[in-house]
């Protein structure tokens, strides 16, 4: 903790909040205009008991931005009316983890963000009792007031600045759940006023003085290299200031966005092949030769599947295919950097902040410490937003032409030159004997790179005595990186599709199916398993009752999933209705695991968004490439899911006690899968490969009803 | 480069463009109106909505010479504070996650909420259809759009 005061007098409003008459209608404070002290970096508190509280993760619309200054405020005991919120910077000496990435943040923060509350607190309370001359064990606070024994009080800005100098306590008493009155609330998303009004908060929203907007040409397909480009005709454009070819790009420099983007089409580059273009329709044929194959790095193995698989009375084996995905930010790529000898200001949307800010170091060769980095609002981030290059290119491009620049991507530029969910395929095999499932064997072939090592652990590892998991995979000069539950966000709907096929085959309930697996998980010993048999099995249970699995009426069918992933248990039950010979997607009822919810009204919301993106993407999402090139750059050739098409999502937290888990992205993986299982009882075809929406003769009522 | 005179949120602004300027690039990066947003440049996402005469029209396909002698809303110009029943409803359901696309859906919403007062459930989803919201907001975005309606009549 550091204590200094703020330079140049802020205005200060002799409104004390703590003791102001509540009837009179009093103009709202404009909070960020207060002379705040300096606390620590998370926390400013002004003499009259206003707080700001730095939230230090970036906001992707995962609502961060709300829940974690809300878990700092809880255990500092202020009122939530008493706070303001502010995004914090790039801040590696106060602040750990500043990533929004794996649905960590609130589980990575759980302990320090109330143990920094807390800690402020104690150090408010010992500066009050010394003020008294009482023990500080006798004080009690209660938003933002602390009172001793004899009744006396203090509030937080009576004492602030005596308490900033106070010794940092080592260990502070934590808030139980019992007592939290901000914490399992509901909270409107702190910046809902800005948003709804238009002020400025993105990357592309960022302005500074003397600003250029670069456009900037990459290749026109992957494996291309920039031979020569002829400038003549995009400097001739009015407003045009600056052309500059750095490695295989060349920017555009404009006064506005629109001149700079329409001069690019001005460029007249020469490409040549620097490797080779490829297709989908190799990469297919490569990667179902890979499963067929025999090449594989195993990343599971218990007891013997081969041997079992000869054992068995029964065997299912499938296929199941995915396509690229791009991830469609509706903000597309951008970046603000003002490179000069001095400094480097970098502002917009990273959700990697201190991993680009040291590349972009090493790239202009400069101190790290040189750099500020400001992290905008963004509009989404999915993924895409961890890799910084585009922040890589407006540093570079800035430090080339010693300006400020903006580098901005079109649509078009943001869906050809991703860094997609990759290709991939997964073939599941299953022996069952004497009615239970005693070998499970599941490949994977990608493209670039496999599964990580968390996931062969996921349910069903330690629910099947032989199991085995192997990966494959083709290098590709096409990127390929993390997309919304990397890896699950298919293997989810392969995995349970294939279960709900094996439940058919079985002739077992297919909800039994997995609670009987998951007995043989209980009391496990095996380290390696981090899902937990009990919450999953409740879940189950809350997801069977909440969606009247097994007593709908005729006429509405419903498919079942259950899933865990980044530390979350989620079960999930679409219902399906047929319209005028169609199958419709009307409700998802999707039950959640994730501990205390900090934020209900913001958790929802995101598990809502989760599962209807999980289904817009399997129905809809159809991208592939074709001589290097992708097929869709925009919405005209690129289904994204819109209004009509969302179903009601209905989402139930269980209340429990747990530490805080993921939800930014358990809610998606399942969510295809359950559609695709409600399909097939409403139409009578499984579904195996995504997008959905590509096999319309699949997606047909069938001649005669479905009884059963 | 000609010189264009705009009514935008009942001020008139000049600014200095090319004539095929998109009216979207000429508020966000002439007028300082930034709370249009650009999504895709060819009218499939919505985020760039204005209201042009009171109609919702794609601000990215329309261009500043097109745009001459009209009466242009954009989402700062709706109310003075955010108290728009669309805004205060918007407010109250607690719509947004990135917040990107909101501008559109807001402003998509309330022209067709001044077109049709008393909507149904389908009405509202046909109407709200063609903006595209990333993060799937929509089960509250249709929410709040009944929610004002109710409230406006």
């Amino acid at each position: 903790m550091r204590t200094s005061s703020l330079a140049g007098g802020g205005l200060l409003i002799g409104f004390n909040f703590v003791t102001a008459c509540k009837p009179k209608a009093e103009a709202p404070i404009d909070l960020a205009s207060l002379n705040y002290n300096d606390f620590n970096a998370f926390i400013k508190i002004a003499d009259n008991g206003a707080v700001t509280i730095f939230s230090p993760n970036p906001e992707i619309g995962q609502g961060i931005k709300t829940s974690m200054p809300m878990i700092i405020a809880e255990e500092l005991d202020v009122s939530w009316d008493m706070v303001h919120v502010e995004q914090g910077v790039l801040d590696t000496e106060n602040y750990t983890r500043q990533v929004a990435g794996g649905s960590q943040s609130i589980r990575h923060g759980w302990d320090a963000l109330r143990q920094t509350g807390a800690t402020a607190r104690q150090m408010l309370v010992n500066a009050a009792a010394a003020k008294w001359g009482v023990d500080a064990a006798e004080c009690t606070t209660s938003e933002g007031v602390i009172t001793n024994a004899s009744g006396e009080t203090f509030t937080y800005g009576d004492v602030v600045n005596e308490a900033a100098a106070m010794e940092v306590p080592e260990d502070v008493a934590l808030k139980s759940v019992k007592d939290y009155k901000i914490i399992g609330t509901d909270r409107s998303n702190v910046d809902i006023d800005e948003i709804i009004t238009g002020k400025p908060l993105f990357g592309l929203d960022y302005k500074a003085e003397g600003m250029l907007y670069a456009s900037v040409m990459r290749p026109p397909a992957f494996g291309q290299k920039l031979v020569s480009v002829d400038d003549a005709g995009a400097r001739a454009i009015t407003g045009v200031t600056d052309v500059v070819q750095f490695g295989n790009k060349v920017a555009v420099l404009a006064s506005d966005t629109w001149t700079a983007m329409k001069a690019k089409e001005q460029l007249r580059p020469v490409w040549e092949a620097e490797s080779a273009a490829e297709s989908t329709a190799e990469h297919d044929k490569i990667l179902i030769g890979l499963l067929d194959g025999n090449e594989f790095n195993t990343l599971r193995t218990d007891g013997d599947v081969k041997k079992a698989f000869a054992q068995c009375d029964q065997i299912l084996e499938r296929t199941y295919e995915s396509p690229f995905l791009p991830h469609n930010c509706l903000e597309p790529m951008n970046f603000y950097a003002n490179v000069s000898a001095e400094k480097i200001h970098l502002v917009g949307p990273i959700q990697t902040p201190e991993w680009t800010a040291n590349r972009i170091a090493e790239l202009l060769e400069r101190d790290v410490a040189d750099i500020r980095l400001e992290m905008t609002r963004q509009g989404g981030g999915f993924g895409r937003r961890l890799y910084g290059d585009f922040a890589l290119e407006a540093a570079e491009i800035s430090n080339l032409v010693q300006k400020p620049v903006q580098v901005v991507f079109s649509r078009e530029d943001d869906m050809a030159d991703g860094i997609y969910r990759p290709a991939l395929k997964y073939r599941i095999k299953a022996g069952v004997k004497g009615g239970k499932v005693i070998a499970y064997h599941l490949k994977e072939a990608a493209i670039n790179s496999n599964m990580y090592g968390l996931i062969p652990n996921f349910f069903p590892a330690g629910a099947i005595e032989n199991y085995q998991v192997d990966v494959a995979k083709y290098d590709s000069n096409i990127t390929t990186g993390a997309w919304r539950a990397p890896y699950t966000n298919f293997l989810a709907f392969a995995e349970q599709g294939f279960f709900d096929e094996l439940a058919e085959l079985m002739e077992v309930d297919r909800v039994q199916l997995r609670l009987d697996m998951l007995q043989n998980v209980k009391g496990t010993e095996d380290e390696r398993i981090q899902y937990s048999p009990e919450r999953m099995e409740k879940v189950i249970q809350a997801a069977v009752e909440k969606s009247g699995w097994g007593s709908q009426p005729e006429g509405t069918y419903q498919g079942f999933v259950n899933y865990y992933c980044h530390n979350s248990h989620v079960a999930e039950v679409a219902d399906v209705v047929i319209e005028d010979g169609i199958p419709v997607v009307k409700k998802v009822t999707c039950v959640v695991d994730c501990g205390i919810v900090i934020n209900p009204l913001g958790a929802k919301n995101q598990a809502e968004g989760g599962v209807i993106d999980g289904i817009g993407h399997s129905m809809y999402g159809d991208f592939s490439f074709e001589n290097g090139k992708p097929t869709a750059t925009n919405f005209d050739k690129y289904r994204l899911i819109r209004m009509r098409e969302a179903p009601q999502v209905e989402v139930h937290f269980m209340e429990n006690e747990h530490s805080p888990t993921g939800l930014g992205e358990p809610t998606l993986p399942p969510a295809g899968g359950a559609v695709a299982n409600a399909l097939k009882a409403a139409t009578g075809n499984r579904l195996y490969n995504q997008p959905f929406s590509k096999y319309p003769e699949k997606l047909k009522a069938p001649d005669k009803e479905i009884l059963g | 480069m000609p010189t264009y005179e705009l009514k935008v949120n009942g001020e008139t602004r000049t600014l200095e463009v090319s004539a095929d300027m998109p009216l979207m690039w000429a508020l966000r990066d002439h007028l300082d109106l930034v709370g249009t947003k650009y999504g895709c440049g060819i009218a499939q996402c919505g985020s760039c909505t204005v209201h042009i005469d009171g109609a919702a029209v794609r601000s990215c396909v329309l261009t500043v010479d097109q745009a001459q002698g009209k009466e242009i809303t954009t989402i700062e110009g709706l109310s003075e504070d955010g108290s728009h029943p669309v805004q205060v409803a918007w407010k109250e359901i607690d719509v947004p996650q990135c917040g990107y696309c909101q501008a559109g859906q807001i402003m998509t919403a309330t022209a067709f909420l001044n077109d049709n007062p008393n909507p149904s459930e389908e009405e509202i989803k046909s109407a709200m259809h063609g903006n595209i919201c990333r993060c799937a907001s929509y089960n509250r975005i249709l929410r709040a759009v009944s929610l004002a309606a109710e409230n406006m009549s």
